[in-house]
């Protein structure tokens, strides 16, 4: 069985467990970083030193353009989103606080939620209606004098549902709280302002829609955090504050102990300037062109359920689907061995979603589009679909 | 330590850069290079520039906003 990139037979549809292919850009300035580059950056003077520093600091710039954060120094890298996820919670929720959250939530959110929760921390998980939106007015509602942060799923790994954060973020204006958005799903996805959708904290991975390589990812701040209230999940070497024993209290050095993942970080870097040159808005629009025909010919075929919003602007390219009287486990295993299309099945590490959408526990295929799928993956997948839902 | 520079004091690499494209973007030439050991005991680096630009070079950092040490000759 082929498992070679670009091997013809293959279809990639698990770009929302990592995206793949990668940009060439990717691998090449990754090569290029070993290469010529090397050292660690932030901790020494000279010039290879300086020069990875550059290459990091570049990468915030990026990532900075990319989400209109307000300042470069605000973005912290991180190994993943999961990591930024739990920094973000874990470093500013304090017992006797509250939390809201959705039903739409991956674990990344919920695990941390829950530990907090154990340690005193009150949380709310708000119901979302069927196709997996979270109505702004039931967040409001929840909202107690103790309430400290709304965190929410910006765009549902399970079934692509976006959640509009501009209405949630007023409502955490009003009422002075702090919004935390995960765009794991979204992030070069679906076009994200920080500032105009009045998001304070953005926890991103790299490996995604952003394109890059594995262990990537950060959090970013908005100016609405005040720092000094942030407690790093790690302490240690920054390369700075070094006569002092205390970590350092500024950003990002606060949250960025010990040496990055530079080269990771080289690649990110090349693959954010490759989607900002790209633009994510015409990602997206090349992402939707393949989920309309996608989702109109799944619905037509008898025998399959589709869950998730309908084509549109309220969704991504993440597909979930049934094929009726099939486990999940047996299809995924025949897509790939008997027509070479992967894609994942199962609860997707987001059981809480899967209970909004009623396929708990027996979870759902999924097909994560990207913008290296084309029209004839689609008529492929299509093609196989039937024939496994013909033959039920 | 020589007295034909001066050096700017920053908290992080991160503000050492940034605080070099405003340099540079404003006509100050400026170049990371290690904290001189007699100005500082942090192991990080600072950036060094010609002490006839000190006075153009204080008007970028306070233009930037940058919470930084500051100028050291």
């Amino acid at each position: 069985m082929s498992t070679e990139r670009n091997d013809p037979e293959l279809v990639y549809l698990d770009n929302a467990a990592t995206s793949w292919p990668k940009p060439p850009c990717v691998a090449e300035a990754m090569r290029r970083f070993l290469d010529k580059t090397g050292a660690n950056p932030g901790r020494s003077g000279h010039r290879l030193s300086i020069a990875a520093s550059r290459m990091v600091y570049s990468a915030r710039e990026a990532i900075a353009e990319l989400f209109n954060a307000p300042d470069p120094l605000r973005v912290a890298f991180g190994l993943n989103v999961t990591d930024s996820l739990n920094q973000a919670l874990h470093g500013l929720l304090h017992p006797g606080q509250h939390v809201i959250t959705s039903g739409m939530e991956h674990n990344s959110v919920m695990r941390p939620l829950r530990v907090l929760e154990a340690r005193g921390v009150a949380m709310t998980v708000l119901p979302c209606a069927a196709d997996g939106s979270l109505d702004p007015a039931d967040v409001e509602a929840a909202i107690r004098p103790e309430t400290r942060m709304i965190v929410v799923n910006h765009a549902s790994n399970v079934c692509g549902t976006i959640q509009p954060l501009k209405p949630l973020g007023e409502i955490a204006r009003r009422h002075n709280l702090l919004l935390l958005a995960d765009t794991a799903q979204s992030a070069g996805a679906v076009p994200i302002d920080m500032q105009a959708d009045l998001i304070d904290l953005l926890a991103f991975t790299g490996h995604k829609s952003l394109y890059g390589p594995t262990g990537t990812g950060g959090l970013v701040l908005g100016e609405r955090v005040d720092e000094a209230e942030l407690i790093p999940l790690r302490q240690g070497g920054t390369g700075s504050h070094s006569e002092h024993d205390e970590h350092p209290p500024f950003l990002p050095d606060l949250l960025e102990s010990g040496t990055p993942n530079t080269v990771g970080l080289a690649g990110l870097g090349a693959s954010v300037r490759w989607v900002l040159q790209k633009g994510v808005a015409a990602i997206r629009d090349e992402e939707q062109a393949l989920v309309s025909p996608l989702l109109a010919g799944l619905q037509e075929t008898p025998g399959v359920k589709v869950y998730g919003p309908g084509a549109g602007k309220g969704r991504t390219a993440t597909i979930s689907l049934n094929i009726e009287d099939m486990a999940t486990s047996e299809a995924g295993l025949r897509l790939d061995e008997e027509f070479g299309i992967l894609c994942r099945v199962g609860l997707h590490c987001a059981p809480a979603a899967h209970r909004t959408l009623g396929t708990f526990p027996a979870g759902a295929l999924r097909f994560g589009l990207g913008i290296f799928n084309t029209p004839q993956d689609v008529t492929r997948v299509l093609a196989a679909v039937r024939i496994l839902a013909g033959g039920r | 330590m020589s007295a034909d520079f001066a050096y700017i004091l920053v908290y992080s690499t991160g503000q050492a850069l940034r605080l070099e494209k405003l340099l540079l973007a404003a006509g100050v030439d400026c170049k990371p290079v290690p904290v001189p050991r007699h100005l500082s005991s942090d192991c990080g680096i600072c950036l060094r520039i010609a002490p006839e630009d000190g006075e153009a070079t204080q008007k970028v950092v306070a233009a930037s906003g940058l919470d930084v040490p500051g100028l050291k000759e």
